[in-house]
């Protein structure tokens, strides 16, 4: 049987189609057009190219050296000049204009956003109760923020354990200094985290005042025989000592 | 049109669209060169975050950076990275409230409560894009607008981002919003314009105890490395298997 001649034709031509529409995708074109490859490119550059307005605290080293130095020396050393000073890109690129310059705070609002006590704050993080705590000074006027101890070191532990101060002063224990149970080693005072003070390891130490044969009056409400109660225990792991007549 | 002129238009048509799409192809060449006179190879790092939980003071100053860095609406409803406050009580009850939507004053006039003999534990624990590896965000956006940078960070086209939600609803850490002035959904870019330039991100620019920790994961020496080694890390919803980037040490097994 004869094939037509349109057929033919047609044939051809749809060959000729599919031959071209098969080169262009697979020779021509390059595989981005097919891929999200290019737009992402495109957004990945436009992402790194957005300005920022904090500078780093490196930008700020070479013109402050002075406050960067005492700062490096402190116990602010950790934290960033454009945390407290704000950012500084502005005013690392046009030094002479005023309007960038970044604010000193000097009221005790803004250290109280960081030094402010409150419960969730971690353990040994520097907190002061504002209304106890030198209540009509400012902060920098005994403490220089860039390098924040006091020339002389606290005398007292509520200095930096203010929260458990507050609780002992709520307690029957409100009268006992807190090296009546802990040693403390000097060390402490000036590297708190590495010289650790001491926790009492043994029943005695509450012994002295709660055994029913110890002559100390303001312990005379709560005497215990010490041979039968809670033998195997030392006492502060059932009893919380700064707070003896809280919830077990 | 007879049946030749109709041949002949469609076999010229080709031609056409094929110089059209070279230009289009050329147009694409430009934006991929353009990366190229960057000197910095996304392909040797693979960013993450480390936070430290017991670190955290709740001041609130990485979000407010973040705030300012990154335009965020100034609205205490819109955040790229946020912080919460976790309360456990000795009956079991967890709560948790977002800080960073209070006002500074607020939270100032809330310090020095008594202490809640009720209160088991409480910490704060800071909150941001994942940046997971394997992030759901981008599996479900139907524009292929979000997309994973070879550095391993979760950007968001906003000129092809066509504000569906889709992945505001996918996030499992509630990392995104819809940015009200763009239309387009926003997030965390580990302050990727910052980043690529060798500085950190503003969060971990401010934090003032070092609670939050920036690096690369792909370097053999680097401080969220040695974060990772030498402390317990956990994620957050693990069980997702989206695999994140952020990192916590001393994480509370209430932490969700």
């Amino acid at each position: 049987m004869k094939v037509p001649e349109q057929l033919t034709r047609l044939g051809a031509v749809i060959a000729v189609i599919v031959a071209v529409v098969l080169l262009l995708r697979f020779v021509v074109l390059p595989e981005s057009m097919f891929s999200a490859q290019p737009h992402q490119a495109a957004t990945v550059v436009r992402e790194a190219a957005r300005p920022g307005r904090y500078a780093g605290m490196d930008a700020c080293r070479d013109c402050h050296s002075d406050e960067y130095g005492t700062k490096l020396a402190g116990a602010h050393r950790g934290i960033g000049c454009e945390n407290c000073h704000g950012p500084a890109a502005a005013h690392v690129a046009n030094k002479d204009d005023e309007t960038v310059t970044p604010p000193k705070h000097r009221e005790r609002e803004f250290c109280l956003g960081c030094h402010g006590f409150v419960a969730s704050r971690p353990d040994g993080f520097p907190q002061v109760v504002a209304q106890e705590h030198n209540v009509r000074k400012r902060c920098v006027a005994c403490h220089d923020a860039h390098d924040p101890v006091p020339d002389e070191p606290p005398k007292s532990c509520d200095g930096c354990h203010g929260r458990i101060a507050r609780i002992k002063a709520l307690s029957a224990h409100s009268q006992l200094a807190c090296t009546e149970c802990h040693q403390v080693a000097e060390q402490h005072l000036l590297k708190p985290r590495t010289a650790l003070p001491t926790k009492p390891d043994a029943r005695e130490a509450c012994a002295g005042c709660h055994d029913p044969a110890s002559t100390e009056p303001a312990a005379a409400r709560s005497r215990v025989d010490f041979s039968s109660h809670g033998r195997t225990y030392v006492c502060w792991q059932c009893h919380y000592a700064h707070l003896p007549e809280g919830p077990k | 049109m007879n049946k030749r002129e109709f041949l002949k238009d469609v076999i010229l048509f080709f031609p056409a669209a094929g110089v059209m799409q070279a230009l289009a192809c050329q147009a694409a060449g430009e934006e991929m060169s353009a990366s190229a006179t960057v000197p910095y190879d996304p392909s040797q790092h693979w960013y993450g975050m480390g936070v430290d939980v017991d670190k955290c003071i709740g001041c609130n100053r990485c979000v407010e950076a973040c705030k300012a860095e990154n335009g965020v609406p100034d609205e205490p409803y819109y955040f790229r990275t946020w912080i919460e406050r976790y309360t456990i009580h000795a009956d079991g009850e967890v709560n948790v409230e977002c800080i960073s939507t209070k006002t500074p004053e607020q939270r100032l006039a809330e310090q020095n409560q008594p202490i809640d003999p009720g209160v088991l534990r409480t910490f704060f624990v800071p909150k941001l894009c994942n940046q997971c590896a394997n992030p759901p965000c981008v599996q479900v956006c139907p524009v292929g607008a979000t997309f994973q940078t070879r550095d391993g960070v979760v950007l968001v086209d906003e000129k092809r981002c066509i504000g569906c939600r889709y992945c505001i609803q996918a996030c499992p850490y509630g990392a995104r919003y819809l940015n009200p002035h763009t239309r387009t959904a926003d997030k965390c870019t580990f302050c990727y314009h910052r980043v690529t330039k060798g500085l950190q991100p503003a969060c971990v620019e401010v934090c003032p105890t070092e609670a939050r920790i920036f690096g690369d994961l792909k370097a053999r020496a680097d401080r969220l490395v040695r974060f990772e080694r030498e402390n317990e890390i956990g994620v957050l919803k693990p069980d997702l298997n989206t695999e994140p980037k952020v990192l916590y040490a001393k994480l509370d097994g209430e932490v969700r």
